[in-house]
């Protein structure tokens, strides 16, 4: 790959979602400011631009990420998934959103939508954690409005829930 | 009254929320997702590094150079375009947009670049030159009280900038007569719930209208509508703003966005296109606003019964380097209900509102709630303690009885409801205290550490805008009395029957959408899922008023009563268009299943969309007189919200509910760390909407509780410089550290709201923090406690005396230095250490004095530049690891005593902050030279004390050593490898001047 | 809060990476997991000319046992080593330490080695490898060297890797069947930097704990067993040696009192381990 100089955008294309779409960026720029600025999604909120809040959490080659700890070159080539995808296609909810929904599991939804990037990655590797292993995954986000109780049982209730267990 | 709640269907059921579906799936539009037009640019902000400082001059000129900047603005361009900011007081505190003349906070705005986008402006920003003369800053509270202390704003003489006292009842006698008089003191720290997504400006000015038009993420209240007009010069119509339907969090502290307002305003008028700013996280933490740290003394006169007859308190409240509206809301929001739960009618106030050189104070949820029941709740605990009570005994002991409501407070506050002793009964009950004191009984058997603790407040909803009167005398008052608080709602149904609602309540997350259609649903027998409503706002087309937005817990009995009242209007409207068809009174109409019918005949009905098309399709049938469409306002203010009475007594809010919480805490003893075993809150919020939400209202105030509880602070060194500027040292608990609190609910309907509902969601801020404290207390038998109560302030009080140091004699002699260097104190970095060099003292004297030398000691000095005698200017190079900063530095020699000891002092600025510190050294003739011992003390601030504080000591000592290294190097002529880096972090740089200069 | 400018390279080999170094001189940085460097790019508290990422080396992603010890590829994540079935076995002290570490999000992106790079003194890798007395591979245009610990790790975020030189490998001695491991940590929150890290290794006559934290780097120190009070003495000399120091989460004295409670009790941990 060739040495991307700091003064010209680059293209990048990533499959974001299940779609191939493209933009340009600077090296500098974050994936953050790319998805939402660049590329024009709702999905990947920025909260502290230092990776402790989470709000951003995508997946990236279906590994969970910091899109503010990223850089937009660095995803070029790579499949990105944000919240956007978790509803089918008529915006059937998914049943970890609908856990969501019914246990009041967010309110402003600021640092929902990196959450279920996080209890998604995390329930393919642990399809039935405890509420403490559970807590313990979550507590790499921050939440100021739900103290985390609804976004805990929603998670609870779905993996006791969920059809294919 | 409750009127609805006999006949609805939805409301006071747990409906799911309609905000969902779009928040869920990342569809959401928030500010930084607003649609901007071509062409629009971005700014960023530089920000004073010092807590108080003279601007002396601003050189943007290489930043307006910067290939992509459009433009740079001072506080000189900015006092030039607009006016102060309005104030509540009547004294000369002026602050603009930017800082003119005067920096007083560290953090405070001084410049904002505008470019092509935000990268390129935070480019600019390094290139900004700004010269200040630092001044001493004004930082603790009490400090700043005295005659002595330096002045946050000179021309208002003092730093106490309002002392009011009141007195209600006959305090001299409770006091006389009292049994015991136990005293308290508490402080009760800064903070804030910091909302995730930080604040956000878009605006464009338009000069054909002269009309500014904003999009922003503001809460409200629009009292700082005025404020920011006034400040534009402009009349209010000319400042449109537009709050979008989702909003990240606010909490009360996206208020303050207005100051942002104005700034980016003036910027895009300067630019002649549309600017947007979003602020970043170190400066919301460092700038945006935090709620008033206050001191607190209170007396308790008391009955050797328990029986508490009279208070008498003394409130010191911090609202750091300005007075911005609506502030000091804190300090008499809660004054009507200063008494708390209790029967307490005889009371002396003193307020007092000081300014210090920190962020300025605001709105905060549970605004002045929490500083104010910590009090409360630590002397009633200290009652029990010092009476040998019971601590609950003590609390039911003086709780308002049942039975007397509406209950005036000695202060004024009208109770609407309640039975205080059936809630706590119940919450005892119901949560199992009896099988927790056996627990705690257990735990202590077993040598832990447990204790339990309690706390019963009113929580006060819906605020009297005339509440901040009372800092007026009465006297003064009556020129402008002001009282009340108007909501608006609107409500339209189209022509195929559709209804849609807005309303002023421009929520965060709350749910409002989901309860103004429970209610519009009931109301016209319509499903909630079908009533649109839209939540964003916009000034120029909205019904508002300066009550409009969302804080104080206004919706549940505000916003929710104008909606209810504009679904009357509706309903009323569409029975007599239906009562025309269906030939029967529209009183003996009813509204169900979509349908208009006949009470006596179901079967003669009319479908609702019949009658609201009838309205647009055909006006002329309507009713005789009647207007054609269907769209109504519902506009409200409840009538108890009247002004301050001639004794200062003020209903300050309209809905009291009660909350009693108690929890049962462990204390780990190695570490100090508090663990909430259990938790059982109990709520009174009148009538509950929605049990879902109230719920999630609850659980998110109890999560900030244990924040503040336990966590949070915005922590402040000596010289004013800011601490805590991360997430990693500004502490939000995750779901790891809050527990889930068991909640209880009672429900006594308001008399004076017809939904009968009260707030809910700011109780537990108030409850939760002194709960725990007291809990602690309990666990530990320390009654001076203040919070956060993080492990190490605790185990402070747990583990004693520590365990001496190995004997003097047995220590290596040079590890004892280095123990010493390491040690830090009251936020200075401070240090000593000595060093040998092998050179005679007078050598050493020589190449201290010499900058040639010395610029070939001081690592990472790029020039150094003779000022005058011992006066030099540097530019130097520092880091610590990777970290490195380019600052400029002036160092100057004194107290000289040639060759035996001097005083070297001065200060360092960069983009990545300032310092200033100064230095002793001393030689001294050693069998191997000279032995060169030092001291030094530094101060840091700016980004890199406010991000980078766990690694600057090890920095500063690393710069140290590196200078005498170097020295012993120049004057024993083995060069150290010139260009070998030495980089420490900025900070570490400032110490590395004052170790080098000070030969 | 967004970095200043620089040019960025992804490289597809250690080769590659450290002939970009070569060129790059004394400002070029290099990337992997991101976790520590970019909130510093992002503060611009860091301004690298050129960023080489090296995150996509694939001869670099692998766990392998090797002469005693585990080697862990620069390329591998944390969390790789978490859900490696030996790591339990083979370096029980670090299967300690690494549910602790940050979170279980950074630990899906943060590689072993640039933790060690990073050299955050309260961090938990860093501290493993000092108290087993590990090392790491150095690879530079010219040649490759190796650093144990101790002259690897010289003070607060400060190692002795030279600017031409990447970290390619960290080995962790594979742990003695005799001997009982132990890890502990107090912060405020869960996953937060430790105010104390405390990793204690117990064999049959000697005790050798590391503590991170308190000073500018791990340090470790090692007795002959101890017990009782000659332990709390030793413990206590030990915390007085660290100093520590104050900051806005804990004082010097917290930090010296768990040295004191938190060594003793994870030596005496590591002591039942080994029973």
């Amino acid at each position: 790959m060739p040495q991307l100089n700091k003064e010209a955008k680059h293209p990048v294309t990533i499959n974001l979602n299940g779609k191939e779409v493209n933009g340009y960026a600077e090296p500098r720029m974050l994936l953050t400011d790319f998805l939402t600025h660049e590329i024009g999604i709702t999905s990947c909120h920025v909260g502290c631009e230092h990776g402790v809040c989470g709000a951003c959490t995508v997946l990236v080659d279906g590994n969970i990420t910091r899109a503010c700890l990223t850089f937009a070159v660095q995803a070029d080539g790579c499949t990105v998934d944000t919240s956007e995808s978790l509803a089918d296609e008529n915006g059937e909810l998914s049943g970890l959103q609908k856990a969501f929904k019914k246990h009041h599991g967010l309110q402003c939804g600021y640092c929902t939508t990196g959450v279920l990037m996080s209890v998604t990655a995390y329930l393919r590797e642990s399809p039935n954690p405890t509420e403490e292993e559970l807590r313990t995954v979550l507590s790499g986000h921050l939440c100021r409005c739900t103290g985390y109780v609804g976004m805990v049982r929603a998670v609870m209730d779905y993996c006791e829930n969920r059809p294919n267990k | 009254m409750a009127e609805l709640a006999e006949k609805n269907s939805f409301v006071g059921q747990p409906v799911e929320r309609v905000e969902d579906d779009i928040l869920l799936q990342g569809k959401a539009q928030y500010s930084d997702h607003l649609p901007t037009r071509a062409g629009t640019a971005h700014a960023a902000i530089l920000r004073s590094p010092h807590a108080h400082a003279v601007i002396k001059s601003v050189d943007v000129s290489q930043a307006n150079a910067h290939p992509g900047v459009l433009d740079v603005m001072t506080g000189e361009d900015i006092a030039k375009m607009s006016e102060a900011f309005l104030i509540v007081l009547r004294a000369p505190i002026n602050q603009w947009a930017l800082a003119v003349e005067k920096v007083r906070y560290v953090g405070e705005p001084v410049a904002i670049v505008i470019a092509r986008d935000r990268y390129i402006a935070e480019d600019a920003l390094s290139l900004i030159q700004v010269n200040y003369d630092a001044l001493e800053p004004a930082v603790d509270q009490e400090e700043a009280t005295r005659d002595d202390s330096p002045v946050v704003h000179e021309a208002a003489g003092s730093n106490v900038v309002s002392t009011r006292e009141f007195s209600y009842g006959d305090p001299e006698k409770a006091f006389s007569e009292a049994d015991k008089i136990v005293k308290i003191k508490v402080k009760y720290p800064r903070n804030s719930q910091t909302p995730l997504e930080g604040f956000v400006v878009n605006a464009e000015y338009i000069p054909g209208e002269d009309l500014y038009d904003v999009a922003s993420n503001y809460q409200g209240p629009f009292t700082s509508h005025p404020v920011m007009s006034m400040a534009l010069r402009v009349r209010n119509s000319q400042l449109r703003m537009r709050t979008p339907q989702w909003s990240g969090g606010g909490f009360g502290i996206k208020v303050q966005i207005f100051p942002y307002v104005v700034l980016v305003c003036l910027a895009s008028k300067r630019v002649g296109r549309p600017v947007k700013w979003v602020e970043d996280r170190l400066e919301h933490l460092a700038a945006a606003a935090a709620a008033p740290n206050r001191v607190v003394e209170l007396e308790a006169a008391c009955k050797s019964d328990g029986t508490v007859t009279g208070f008498r308190f003394d409130q010191l409240d911090d609202y750091g380097a300005f007075l911005r509206a609506p502030m000091p809301g804190p300090l008499y929001r809660m004054h009507g209900i200063l008494t708390g739960a209790y029967d307490i009618k005889n009371m002396t106030v003193r307020n007092r509102v000081v300014l210090t050189n920190k962020c300025p104070s605001a709105m905060v949820r549970g605004f002045g709630g929490p500083q104010m029941y910590f009090a409360i709740e630590r002397v009633m605990h200290q009652v029990a303690v010092d009476l040998g009570l019971d601590p609950l005994d003590v609390i039911q002991k003086n709780l308002i009885p049942a039975g007397v409501f509406p209950y005036r407070a000695a202060a004024g506050a009208l109770l609407d409801s309640g039975d205080y002793p059936k809630a706590v009964e119940l919450g005892v009950k119901d949560g199992k205290l009896e099988e927790l004191k056996k627990k705690r009984d257990e735990m202590r058997a077993e040598g832990k550490l447990y204790g339990i603790g309690y706390a019963a407040i009113v929580e006060p909803a819906q605020s009297n805008m005339g509440y901040l009167s009372n800092i007026l005398t009465h006297e003064e008052r009556q020129r402008n009395p002001k009282g009340g608080a108007a909501a608006n709602a609107t409500i339209t149904v189209d022509p195929l029957g559709t209804v849609s609602v807005t309303a002023d309540s421009i929520p965060q997350g709350q749910g409002h959408q989901t309860i103004l259609s429970q209610i519009v649903a009931d109301e016209l027998g319509l499903t909630p899922d079908i009533i649109k409503v839209n939540l964003d706002f916009d000034t120029a087309k909205d019904a508002w008023s300066i009550a409009t937005g969302n804080y104080s817990s206004r919706f549940s009995s505000a916003t929710t009563v104008a909606c209810y009242k504009a679904a009357q209007k509706i309903r009323a409207k569409l029975a007599r268009i239906a009562s025309q068809s269906l030939n029967v009174p529209p009183e003996q109409l009813d509204f169900a299943d979509g349908k208009i019918f006949d009470t006596s005949n179901p079967e003669n009905a009319m479908k609702f969309y019949r009658a609201a098309g009838t309205a647009h399709w055909t006006p002329g049938a309507l009713p005789e007189g009647m207007e054609p469409c269907v769209r109504e306002i519902g506009s409200w203010s409840p009538p108890e919200l009247e002004s301050p009475n001639e004794k200062d007594q003020i209903n300050t809010s309209l809905t009291y509910g009660f909350v009693f919480d108690y929890c049962g805490i462990e204390i780990d003893r190695d570490t100090g760390a508090v663990k909430i075993d259990k938790y059982v809150t109990t709520h009174d919020s009148g009538k509950i909407l929605n049990p879902l939400i109230a719920d999630g209202q609850v659980y998110g105030a109890f999560a900030w509780g244990v924040g503040c509880a336990l966590y949070e602070e915005f922590v402040y060194g000596e010289d004013g410089s800011f601490k805590s500027g991360t997430f990693a040292d500004y502490l939000v608990p995750t779901s790891s550290e809050v527990p889930e609190p068991q909640i209880i609910h009672m429900e006594s309907p308001s008399m004076v709201t017809p939904l009968g509902a009260k707030g809910i969601a700011e109780g537990n801020c108030m409850s939760t923090p002194v709960c725990i404290a007291n809990a602690v207390a309990d666990a530990t038998g320390e009654n001076n406690l203040t919070l956060p109560l993080i492990a190490s302030k605790v185990a402070s009080i747990i583990h004693g005396e520590e365990p001496a140091a190995p004997s003097e004699g047995k220590e290596d002699s040079s590890r004892k230095d280095q123990r010493k260097q390491k040690i830090r104190k009251d936020g200075l970095l401070r240090g000593e250490g000595k060093t040998i060099v092998p050179a005679t003292p007078e050598k050493v004297w020589e190449t201290l004095l010499d900058p040639k030398a010395l610029a070939a000691v001081i690592p990472g000095c790029h020039e150094l530049e003779v000022l005058g005698d011992y006066t030099y200017r540097a530019e130097v190079s520092l880091g610590v690891g990777p970290v490195r900063g380019r600052f400029r530095a002036n160092v100057s020699l004194s107290n000289m005593i040639e060759p035996v000891s001097a005083t070297l002092s001065g200060g360092l600025e960069g983009p990545l902050g300032a310092s200033k510190g100064s230095g002793d050294v001393k030689l001294e003739i050693h069998d191997r030279g000279t032995e060169v011992s030092y001291k030094y003390a530094i101060e840091l601030s700016g980004t890199v004390a406010s991000v980078g504080g766990r690694m600057l000591q090890g920095a500063a000592k690393a710069l140290v050593g590196q200078f005498f290294q170097r020295l012993a190097g120049q004057i024993s002529g083995v060069k150290t490898k010139h260009n070998a880096f030495v980089i420490v972090t900025n900070i570490w740089e400032l110490v590395l001047r004052m170790l080098r200069l000070k030969p | 809060m967004k970095p200043k400018g620089f040019d960025y390279l992804k490289v597809g080999s250690v080769a590659e990476a450290t002939h970009a170094l070569e060129q790059g001189g004394e400002d070029a940085r290099l990337i992997a997991g991101g976790m520590s460097l970019v909130p510093m790019l992002n503060f611009r508290l860091v301004e690298p000319s050129i960023l080489i990422d090296i995150s996509k080396i694939e001869e670099r992603k692998y766990i392998k046992e090797t002469n005693g010890m585990i080697e862990i590829g620069s390329a591998t994540r944390q969390c790789e080593l978490e859900k490696w079935p030996q790591t339990q076995s083979k370096l029980p002290l670090i299967a300690k330490a690494l549910p602790v570490l940050g979170h279980y999000q950074t630990r899906a992106r943060g590689t072993v080695c640039g933790s060690l790079v990073h050299a955050d003194p309260s961090s938990e890798l860093p501290l493993c490898l000092a108290t087993l007395g590990g090392e790491v591979v150095l690879s530079s245009a010219t040649g490759t060297r190796s650093l144990k610990a101790k002259e690897f790790q010289t003070g607060m975020l400060s190692v002795a890797k030279r600017s031409n030189e990447m970290v390619t490998a960290a080995r962790y001695p594979i742990a003695n069947p005799d001997a009982g491991y132990a890890f502990r940590e107090m912060s405020q929150r869960h996953g937060d930097y430790a105010i104390v890290a405390v990793a204690a290794v117990v064999t049959a006559d000697k005790i050798k704990l590391g503590i991170g934290g308190v000073a500018d780097k791990p340090t470790v120190r090692e007795w002959n067993m101890l017990d009782g009070s000659a332990l709390e003495d030793a413990l206590n000399a030990f915390a007085w040696d660290l100093g520590g120091y104050d900051d806005v989460h804990a004082t010097s004295r917290y930090r010296r009192e768990l040295v004191r409670r938190l060594g003793k009790n994870t030596i005496e941990e590591a002591k039942k381990c080994r029973s």
